[in-house]
């Protein structure tokens, strides 16, 4: 008899948290708010680590995967329709919930010294519990409904993190933007829902599957187009073309939350949600080619805008969003695992990145702006060293854990025909942007002289630099599992990946080919921002045209506002907000009002506290109403008889 | 009997009339004393028409009614005059146009 797991406690813990920090954090002392807010995670990461132990050879005792556990009460039952509140854990879900717990109590233990002194600290904390219980749920569900509620929980704990500090009205503005391109993807992925339940009659993915698999020769049509609606979801929540543009300004939200949030975790949840649904996607190639095209087109043109910004932590979202371009670049070409893999890698370098950032920042007093930083090699030895093997993971260099997952994802494109050697190309190209970004970043924040004046760094606290080295140790190792280990295991939950033909040197080849290209991107960065830092000036001189371009991203939130942000706020503004709202709306309400003080005025002078008035007003209505007796009288004798009843009793 | 050579008519001819005078002696006079007068004035107009009516038909039911009308005007004779009196005591005046505090 195998032992329960307790998956529920996974989400719930959080939760807990998030209640406890929530409603009573302003009257606890602080540190009981931070045991609270670190022990949340810790405990849901230490159940998920018990199933975890079959990663490692010691599953005896376990329940096979896929394992699942549901509440004996269904949640919507109509009709036809049936879902339960069921959370499964499978091969997929598990690795997930180790990078989502895991490297969220790294974060969670970051804060801690970074959010130190804010006011809101209790507020932040029940914050980041709440988007932990709503990710896990995202991560554990076992149907796409409940999928559906851990999405938008996400959702709304990204909107209320990044504009944690609403004092700030770009804060604001910011949050308020995520959640509204947020919904443009939301409305797709519901669609899909809609159009999944109608087609399938259920909800639950394990259903889904076995429907499509007792039909193995329904391809494409309807499932198109469920696909490609479920993609725009996507594309939303995972920050890929055309839907990217909340990301930058998501930067705006405390760092550790960037971190957590828009790097390591919530915006990986598209590539999680293709891949938890991928006999869906294998059934439609034309859908996979489009979710491959988004991703290579994602991948460069993010990289390309964070080649010319200067704040640094809008380099490391454009970079996420580059990244991400690769896990959607590996799903369309059906390579999952490799997803799944390069997720896990980009969730521990990226995370790494944004924290080291984040001790720079603080370190700087809150400057952002590269431009102001430079020779904190020195004064920030810790952070410098773990940035270091974040840098060199993210360009891919061996034997870093981003070498493995980013060739992996690479490989899988080159073996796809004629047009994956087309993604693998732009795969290649935004390698060695990706390269070149990093490295200037690198150069721009640690090497040369220090360009600010004002500034005094010294390096974190502890709390701080705990999570940085285990990150930085994970940047190095994170990738030795290797994609063979960890294709083969995922293989039940995602599909096996493609076999290479045997006795072929190709994947060492285009290995080493990457690795060269990094350097190479390596080597441009050092001239361009360290042996000559005059030349990107000159150059920017030399190609104004595509200079401004790109240092404006394209223009994409200009084009963006003049095509819908501002028509639709006219139409807001003069049509619903002139014409409806206060035309008809508060016209109507108006003439009512109206209506009435105007009759009030005028009967109030009735009551003038003349007695002789009163005395009047009376003689008149008796002889009115004497009046029309007479005349109901002379129309219909019968009804005037009754007024007269009595008298006529009393002839008798 | 005498009674029987004068018509009903008559009588309520005359009712209406007492009325009518107490209607106009109301709204007209500005003594309150005139006012609460003229009200007596139409009670009495009332219960004529009563008395008429119960003398016609043979009826003892009005010649009570009147009893009551009158009864009840003794009692509001009693009230009303101790309320004027009030009120003069008050204000110094008895005008009815100068005693306008019934209004909220």
């Amino acid at each position: 008899m195998n032992a329960p797991l307790h998956l529920w406690l996974i989400p719930l813990l959080p939760f807990a948290g998030f209640l406890l920090n929530g409603i009573l954090g302003g009257r606890l002392p602080r540190p009981l708010v931070t045991a609270i807010g670190l022990l949340a995670p810790l405990g849901a990461f230490a159940v998920a680590l018990n199933p975890a132990r079959s990663l490692v050879g010691l599953g005896s005792g376990l329940p096979p995967l896929p394992y699942a556990e549901t509440l004996p009460h269904p949640w919507i039952s109509a009709g036809s329709l049936h879902v339960d509140f069921s959370i499964v854990l499978d091969q997929l879900s598990l690795v997930m919930l180790l990078v989502v717990t895991g490297v969220g109590f790294l974060i969670h233990l970051y804060s801690a010294g970074y959010m130190h002194g804010d006011a809101g600290y209790a507020r932040y904390f029940s914050y980041l519990n709440l988007f932990l219980f709503f990710m896990t749920t995202l991560v554990l569900a076992g149907n796409i409904l409940l999928m559906f509620v851990g999405w938008e929980g996400v959702g709304l704990a990204s909107y209320l993190l990044i504009g944690f500090w609403y004092q700030k009205t770009s804060a604001a503005d910011a949050g308020k933007k995520a959640f509204i391109v947020n919904r443009i993807g939301d409305f797709g992925f519901l669609i899909g829902i809609f159009l999944l339940l109608g087609n399938f009659g259920t909800l639950t993915f394990s259903e889904i599957a076995g429907k499509l698999a007792a039909q193995p020769a329904w391809t494409g049509g309807i499932l198109t187009a469920i696909c490609l609606c479920l993609l725009v979801g996507a594309t939303g929540k995972s920050a890929q073309l055309p839907l990217y543009v909340w990301l930058p300004d998501a930067m705006e939200g405390p760092t550790p939350v960037s971190a957590l949030i828009h790097a390591a975790t919530m915006v990986t949840a598209g590539v999680y949600m293709i891949a938890r649904l991928h006999f869906l996607f294998d059934r439609s190639p034309y859908a996979l080619s489009i979710v491959a095209i988004v991703g290579a087109a994602t991948a460069f043109f993010a990289a390309t805008m964070g080649l010319m910004q200067n704040d640094i932590k809008r380099v490391l979202a454009y970079s996420t969003i580059s990244q991400l371009g690769y896990m959607f670049l590996a799903c369309g070409v059906a390579a999952y695992s490799a997803a799944i893999f390069h997720l896990m890698t980009h969730a521990f370098f990226k995370a790494l990145l944004f924290l080291a950032a984040g001790s720079v920042i603080h370190a700087m007093g809150g400057e952002q702006d590269m431009r102001k930083m430079g020779g904190l090699r020195t004064k920030l030895p810790v952070t410098f060293w773990t940035m270091t093997a974040a840098v060199f993971a993210i360009g891919g260099f061996f034997p870093f854990a981003g070498f493995f997952s980013k060739d992996a994802i690479l490989y899988a494109a080159f073996l796809q025909g004629a047009n994956g050697k087309i993604l693998w190309f732009v795969g290649l190209v935004t390698a060695l942007i990706t390269a070149i970004y990093m490295f200037r970043l690198w150069y721009m924040t640690f090497f040369g002289e220090m360009r600010s004046h004002d500034a005094h760094p010294h390096e974190s606290p502890a709390s701080m630099l705990i999570p940085l080295v285990i990150l930085g140790a994970l940047s190095v190792c994170g990738g030795w599992i290797g994609i063979e280990r960890i294709g083969d295991y995922l293989a039940p939950a995602t599909g096996a990946l493609r076999e290479q033909p045997a006795g072929s040197h190709l994947e060492l080849w285009l290995s080493i080919l990457a690795v060269l290209i990094a350097a190479e991107g390596w080597l441009i960065a050092d001239k361009y921002y360290r042996r000559k830092p005059q030349r990107p000036a000159q150059l920017a001189a030399s190609v104004p045209g595509l200079y401004n371009l790109i240092a404006n991203k394209y223009y994409v939130d200009e084009i963006y506002s003049a095509l819908f942000v501002r028509p639709l706020l006219a139409f807001s503004k003069y049509v619903l907000g002139w014409i409806v709202d206060i035309g008809i709306l508060g016209g109507a309400a108006w003439l009512l009002g109206g209506t009435a003080t105007f009759a009030g005025a005028i009967l109030q002078r009735w009551q003038s506290g003349n007695l002789r008035s009163y005395a009047a007003w009376l003689a008149l209505g008796a002889a009115a109403v004497l009046i029309f007796a007479l005349i109901l009288a002379g129309h219909a004798p019968g009804h005037a008889a009754l007024l007269f009843t009595h008298f006529d009793g009393a002839r008798n | 009997m005498y009674a029987q050579n004068v018509p009903l008519s008559w009588y309520l001819l005359l009712s209406a009339a007492l009325f009518c005078l107490g209607i106009v002696g109301f709204l007209i006079k500005r003594n309150l004393i005139t006012v609460f007068m003229s009200i007596e004035l139409m009670l009495n107009a009332v219960n004529l028409s009563f008395v008429a009516f119960a003398h016609q038909w043979h009826m003892v039911k009005g010649q009570i009614f009147v009893f009551f009308v009158m009864m009840v005007a003794a009692a509001e004779a009693a009230v009303g005059l101790a309320i004027i009196i009030a009120v003069f005591r008050a204000r110094s005046t008895l005008a009815v146009d100068r005693i306008d505090l019934m209004k909220l």
